[in-house]
């Protein structure tokens, strides 16, 4: 297998994108990461994306980006794997280079969310549990969640106030990211008192809905080099599923996906969790980044919540978490979230990320998940 | 909103529980499964899940998808009935301020959602306090 | 000998007092309770309509019998709420149990006498020999227009009966039954509440139609009410029972253990069935009941149960009705109650 490089990045600003469409954001996130890359070609792209299906009423979407993005003819793939298709089309898209059958391969996500109601988003959202057994029954994506985290406080302790920390922290990095839907900052004690969602889980412990497309272009690492570009190496992926319904997994604590995904990038990266500078992960509720973060063994099970409240996962902390703002803060498309933590990565390698740049980066990890832990997709990246 | 078949399909299992047991090594699984994700066996014997059991951990919805407007806030947990199945729905009858990790229920037949006001009714289980 | 093998009865925990109801519409709450003796009346919850309460009261009803349901021949259920216009209550029902496929079914309506009248035919085919076990049920989610007075005593419960010829808990000794045409209480088709004659619907409706089948009844088997330990009239509010009762020369002690309306409110079909559940939760080995039903339209259904020695070994094999109405229950303000049977206009 090849090295592979990321050379060029693009996203959209996040937000509530009224007068954008599903195929423009994909491709103003897809020419900003072509042009970022100085590239003049592409040979193969993956778009990965939930559900323009159920939000916007578009499938074949593959086809219909390359379309718009001036590429007919290219072989162009739409990548599902629920909140966890960005990730999934960034894997597919390595793998491609990887395996030497394309050199330039452009992956890219996109959701464009707006274009359905609340409760319409709420039930497309839901599709990504288990529709007869899960849905059927009433459930959302926040009540899975406020299940998981009702567990989690039950059995190890974790404090409401904890799980408001992570949206604070989130939201303080976020400030920083101009393309962040929510850049501001919130307190623990405005995090307690917003809005109930689904018990314990209010408003602020949940990630948006949100419209966005992000971008990266992959190429070999022998002609990142030839083009001159700072050198940024995919050294780890991973990808691993679990039981569709939450209610099936031994421990609703414990993302058993996460850990196994984590664990094949640790091991073809060759790096442990220590040697990681900083994190993008999957925060789409305030306690799936407690739970990511046990699963990534950064703590041990059921001492993410502590470690927040101490400070650990801050930029200037011992394994910065979210320095992007997280989907928290940034914003959730969800199909372009697993792209949008690529490009932070690259943003913070080159230096671009002011504000809340992390001193030093050299290592990172994503991870992005699906469901309620069905799914997830690791990657670490090297900056040389 | 399932479509008529849809719904007709799962009926053994929403109005009676039918479950399908492992003949390699015990598990039951609801609903039945045509692989054990066990064992591997692909032997299984019907049987019917257990109607009572306790709340691992539950929560209240208050942002509800479509079908279900009506009805919020309502509770949902993930129950382990009696025989060590584990599954998700609504716990009915039961004020908020009562629910509890280990507080034992059981089911009860109740309209989970409707297809508008013209379409099909969907029936099913929910769970209701052991009294 | 054919009679009843098991019996189950189901009512929803909501109630709403008369008081809360009156304030609503401005009207004199003391005389209604003092008039028609309501207290409160029991509510259906969204997710609770005919079909669900016939299928736990049956599933209780069946606890009871201690039978394989997929032996049951026939199952019908009796309600003028049924939630369907077009397509079978009974369906849900036999096939919850595990009664399908082998098994006849069929829904009925008849006002309040839907119940008796799915117990009548499900005992008379069992007698014939041509079923098994068969099921009757009477179960409704009325409802009565808002301040019109049935919104008083318009409520919801169900009552099932499981029919055998052996280890019965209460056998069958007669049945009657007196039916004429009247428009004393009517629904047409689309219509969301039902319309009724006024006091109509007392003298010539209940009272005629209730004191002709005890008569007949009685005169057919030979009895008179001294013979009965207890008696079940159709109850759509407190005081008609009572009145009819002493019409026919029955006393409070025969009446009161089957007359729930006051707590309960008019189940319509449940309303005579889920009195009998009461009564058989307190009778003991040979004693007789009397059961009368009344259906506007206008008809009644009458029975003459002898319990047998089995009802002390399974009236505790599910709960029993008094307590089910008396524990447990949640009392509604109007505008919950109001959300909660559709009487609120929200947008399409």
């Amino acid at each position: 297998m090849r090295d592979v490089a990321v050379i060029g990045v693009g996203i959209t600003p996040f937000g509530e994108l009224w007068n954008k469409s599903l195929r423009n954001l994909f491709t103003e996130a897809a020419l900003a990461a072509i042009d970022d890359s100085g590239v003049d070609r592409i040979q193969s792209m993956y778009v990965g994306c939930m559900s323009s299906g159920l939000f916007v009423g578009q499938e074949h979407l593959a086809a219909l980006a390359a379309d718009y993005l001036g590429q007919r003819h290219i072989p162009s793939t739409r990548v599902e794997s629920a909140c966890a298709s960005g990730g999934l089309a960034m894997r597919l898209g390595y793998m491609e280079v990887a395996s030497g059958m394309n050199d330039v391969v452009l992956v890219g996500g996109v959701e464009k969310m707006t274009d359905s109601t609340g409760p319409e988003a709420t039930f497309g959202l839901g599709t990504a549990a288990d529709q007869e057994y899960e849905c059927y029954h009433g459930i959302t994506f926040p009540g899975l969640y406020a299940l998981i985290a009702r567990a989690h406080m039950e059995k190890y302790g974790t404090t409401r106030e904890q799980l408001a920390m992570v949206a604070v922290k989130n939201h303080k990095n976020g400030a920083n990211n101009p393309n962040a839907q929510y850049p501001f900052e919130i307190t623990v004690d405005g995090v307690l008192k917003s809005v109930m969602i689904a018990d314990p889980l209010r408003i602020l412990d949940c990630s948006p809905i949100t419209d966005g497309a992000a971008a990266a272009i992959l190429c070999p690492v022998d002609m990142a080099k030839k083009l001159g570009k700072p050198i940024i190496k995919v050294i780890g992926t991973g990808h691993a599923t679990d039981t569709i319904q939450l209610c099936d997994r031994d421990d609703p604590t414990w993302l058993e996906a996460t850990y196994l995904a984590a664990k094949q990038a640790y091991a073809m990266a060759d790096k442990k969790p220590s040697d990681i500078d900083f994190f993008e992960v999957h925060d789409c509720f305030t306690i799936a980044e407690i739970c990511v973060m046990e699963a990534l063994g950064l703590v041990d099970k059921g001492k993410g919540g502590p470690a927040v409240e101490a400070g650990k996962t801050a930029i200037e902390g011992k394994f910065p978490i979210n320095p992007s703002g997280g989907l928290k803060s940034k914003g959730h498309p969800v199909g372009a979230t697993g792209i949008a933590q690529v490009y932070e990565i690259v943003k913070q390698f080159r230096g671009e990320a002011e504000g809340r740049q992390v001193k030093n980066a050299r290592i990172a990890m994503t991870q992005n998940m699906g469901g309620s832990g069905a799914s997830t997709v690791t990657h670490i990246f090297e900056r040389e | 909103m399932p479509t008529p078949s849809r719904y007709w399909r799962e009926i053994p299992q929403r109005y009676r529980y039918e479950a399908s047991r492992c003949t390699g090594c015990g598990k039951i699984f609801f609903p039945p499964r045509l692989v054990c994700s066990a064992c591997g066996s692909r032997e299984f014997e019907p049987t019917k899940i257990a109607e009572a059991g306790k709340v691992m951990t539950y929560t209240v919805i208050h942002t509800p998808p479509q079908p279900f407007v009506d009805q919020a806030p309502y509770a949902m947990g993930i129950v382990e009935l009696d025989d060590g199945v584990r599954i998700t729905g609504q716990i009915v009858d039961c004020d908020f301020s009562e629910l509890a990790v280990g507080k034992r229920v059981r089911l009860e037949f109740r309209r989970i959602s409707q297809d508008g006001k013209a379409g099909v009714i969907f029936y099913g289980y929910k769970f209701v306090p052991e009294i | 000998m054919v009679g009843i093998i098991g019996y189950g009865a189901y009512i929803p925990r909501n109630r709403i007092k008369v008081e809360e109801i009156a304030k609503v519409w401005g009207t004199d709450a003391p005389s209604y309770k003092r008039g028609l003796m309501l207290e409160e009346k029991s509510v259906p919850a969204p997710d609770q309509d005919t079909i669900t309460m016939s299928v736990e009261a049956s599933r209780r009803a069946i606890r009871r019998a201690g039978i394989n349901p997929a032996e049951i021949g026939a199952a019908y259920i009796g309600s003028e709420s049924h939630p369907y216009a077009v397509k079978p209550s009974g369906t849900v029902l036999a096939e919850a149990l595990g009664a399908t496929p082998e098994c006849h079914t069929a829904d009925l309506e008849f006002a309040c006498k839907a119940g008796t009248e799915c117990m009548f035919i499900a005992l008379s085919l069992v007698e014939a020999g041509r079923i098994k076990y068969g099921l009757g049920v009477g179960a409704d989610t009325s409802q009565g227009a808002p301040g019109d007075a049935l919104e008083y005593s318009a409520a919801a419960g169900a009552a099932a009966f499981i029919f055998g010829k052996e280890n019965c808990v209460a056998v069958s000794e007669e049945t009657y039954a007196y039916m004429t045409d009247m428009p004393d209480f009517w629904r047409r088709e689309y219509q969301y509440y039902p319309q009724h004659g006024g006091r109509f619907t007392g003298e010539p409706a209940y009272f005629t139609h209730i004191t002709a089948a005890a008569r007949g009844i009685m005169k057919k088997s030979g009895t008179s009410p001294k013979d009965f330990a207890y008696v079940i009239f159709h109850q759509p509010n407190g005081k008609f029972p009572f009145k009819v009762g002493q019409i026919l020369g029955f006393n409070k002690a025969q009446i009161e253990p089957g007359w729930l309306v006051n707590k309960l409110g008019n189940t319509y079909s449940g309303s005579s069935p889920l009195g009998l559940t009461s009564t058989l939760d307190i009778a003991k080995p040979g004693d007789r009941i009397l059961l009368v039903s009344y259906g506007s339209g206008a008809g009644s259904d009458a029975f003459i149960w002898k319990v047998t020695d089995r009802i002390d070994e399974v009236r505790d094999l599910a709960p029993k009705t008094r307590d089910i109405l008396d524990t447990n229950k949640k009392y509604l303000e109007y505008g919950e109650y109001a959300k909660f049977r559709h009487k609120i206009l929200k947008a399409e």
